[in-house]
């Protein structure tokens, strides 16, 4: 239940103006990426191409393409509802549906569509996205209380189990440790190692200490100057950008020398 | 003998906010003022034709046997109106802000600002000569084969002027409020949670039930009940639009009457305790409007637990 990813020649634009130019990268099933860079380098706006989620915005749209496992997700005849079932996402601020309560939330993606679900199925499901998401003995006793009276670090697991409850074969986090605590931050971070098991995971990350921590291969996004496109500078083995960057730019950025 | 060095401030930061708050006090003490003068004045003279004997009471039967009939007609345009115009609403709303390409958006959002600067008495004049007169074959047309239901049943009015009509036209005064308040609220739904729905694979449908309906829905509520105040209240437009008469249940025969209508029509030639009785029924549709609001307050308080505030 997951599947590897493989981008050829892929241009991104807001319009008329490229965010990123000519990223090519292949993402290995079950594993770990993890995109580093900073700020407006295009690392989000390219994670959001891979499950369609980028063109959600007046005027966005790419060139080139994305394979998973060899399908085109900008193939004609694509709708992009198919590829956000198979490639799931979590955000960088929680965003569990208020007006739903903890098990609904966990449901939302799973009802979609009017599939039908019957309540031994649901509550069995329910059980095992928490259970995943590491969230069950903390709220197995208020499954009908709202999803937004938990805390930040809950309600992100929250979303996690939302995303894992429609079994995708990727699943997608932009930044999603970047509005909690440390100690909810080391929950999620532990929870990553767990999904790259079962699922294919990409992050987004400002914290190169947490690239280090969860990621097998990272890739470094860099930007030339303000109004210039994002391109992908470095992409290998997490330990090799850490410690062995084949480009200067890579080493300056991972070394704190700017960024 | 030290001086606590914090208690000296700065005098124009602080005249600044006395000022304010002055004022800000003075505008809410008025808004008091004025709405206890107005429940007092109704109050007052409205209690002569409360007390009255039921024989001097138009009618010749009370003051309650001769205001019913009128709530009644009152309620009855207005959730007219509503039925009407609500669905519409919320689709033309739901138009404009997630589905209509841009510009398209913007033009239509002006069209219906500028239906709610048209008057009342322009709709009413348009509802009396034009509508009624087109509509009347429908509702010939729904006595012949709907008659069997109550509010359908015949000889329908042949100048149309009923109090379905009457409802028509009142719907389309509300549509232009209740839309651009949705329009507003449906705008405003946090796009982390429409984002959300749409990574969890919504189509675009499901992603408005998930996320933007939801958000939405105590300002749908309150829009509604808006929309309600001004049905309720509309006089000229009623006025104009219906041939007035006793209660009935049809809506395609002349008679009804609302409130509103009855008063502006009365009031001109009215004295002595005709007048008591019009202000009495000032006062009950002064009444029902509250009570709405209130009833609109409470349905959207009743799930704050899940709004999202918290």
């Amino acid at each position: 239940m997951s599947k590897r990813i493989d981008v050829k020649d892929l241009n991104v634009y807001y319009g008329n103006f490229l965010a990123v130019e000519g990223v090519n990268i292949n993402i290995e099933a079950k594993s770990v990426t993890a995109f580093i860079g900073p700020s407006g380098c295009g690392k989000s706006t390219f994670l959001r191409t891979l499950n369609r989620m980028h063109e959600v915005l007046p005027g966005a749209r790419v060139e080139g393409e994305v394979l998973l496992d060899g399908d085109n997700l900008y193939g004609p005849g694509v709708d992009p509802v198919t590829v956000r079932t198979q490639v799931g996402m979590v955000f960088q601020r929680p965003n569990p549906f208020p007006t739903m309560s903890i098990r609904d939330n966990v449901l939302a993606g799973v009802k979609l569509n009017n599939k039908k679900i019957s309540k031994g199925a649901a509550d069995a499901l329910v059980e095992r996205s928490l259970r995943g998401a590491n969230l069950w003995n903390e709220v197995k006793d208020r499954l009908e209380k709202p999803g937004s009276g938990l805390s930040g670090g809950q309600q992100q697991r929250l979303c996690i189990a939302r995303a894992i409850a429609v079994e995708p074969q990727v699943i997608l986090m932009d930044e999603p440790c970047s509005a909690l605590d440390p100690i909810s931050t080391l929950a999620i971070e532990d929870l990553i190692n767990e999904l790259k098991d079962q699922y294919t995971v990409v992050i987004v990350t400002h914290n190169m200490q947490q690239a280090a921590r969860v990621s097998d291969k990272t890739a470094f996004f860099n930007i030339a100057g303000t109004g210039k496109p994002g391109k992908l500078i470095e992409f290998g083995d997490t330990h090799t950008i850490f410690s062995n960057p084949s480009v200067k730019a890579t080493e300056d950025y991972v070394s704190g020398r700017f960024g | 003998m030290t001086t606590n060095s914090l208690t000296t401030s700065q005098g124009a930061g602080r005249a600044g906010d006395k000022v304010f708050s002055g004022a800000a006090l003075a505008a809410g003490c008025l808004i008091l003022a004025v709405l206890f003068g107005v429940a007092l004045f109704l109050v007052v003279q409205a209690l002569p034709a409360l007390v009255a004997q039921p024989e001097q009471i138009q009618g010749g039967q009370g003051f309650f046997a001769y205001i019913w009939p009128i709530v009644i007609g009152t309620l009855i345009a207005a959730i007219i109106a509503l039925v009407i115009a609500t669905p519409i609403s919320i689709g033309v709303a739901l138009f404009i802000s997630h589905f209509a390409p841009r510009q398209l958006a913007s033009g239509l959002g002006y069209v219906i600002d500028l239906l709610a600067a048209i008057p009342s008495v322009v709709y009413g004049a348009w509802g009396a000569a034009f509508l009624a007169k087109e509509i009347s074959p429908a509702y010939g047309w729904l006595a012949n084969n709907l008659g069997w239901i109550p509010i359908f049943q015949g000889p329908a009015s042949a100048t149309g002027k009923t109090i379905l009509t009457a409802g028509i036209v009142l719907s389309v005064m509300v549509l232009p409020i209740i839309t651009s308040l949705s329009r507003e609220i449906f705008l405003q739904t946090p796009k982390l949670h429409e984002e959300a729905a749409l990574a969890l694979g919504a189509t675009r449908w499901e992603m408005i039930k998930m996320a933007v309906l939801p958000f939405a829905r105590p300002g749908i509520i309150s829009a509604v009940m808006l929309g309600l105040g001004r049905a309720l209240g509309e006089t000229m437009a009623v006025a104009l639009v219906l041939s007035s008469g006793v209660l009935t249940a049809s809506l395609i025969q002349s008679g009804n009457q609302t409130i509103a209508a009855e008063i502006a029509l009365n009031f001109p030639e009215a004295g002595g305790l005709k007048v008591n009785t019009l202000i009495a029924a000032g006062l009950v549709l002064f009444v029902i409007t509250l009570a709405v609001n209130m009833i609109a307050r409470w349905i959207i308080t009743r799930h704050k637990e899940f709004s999202g505030a918290n």
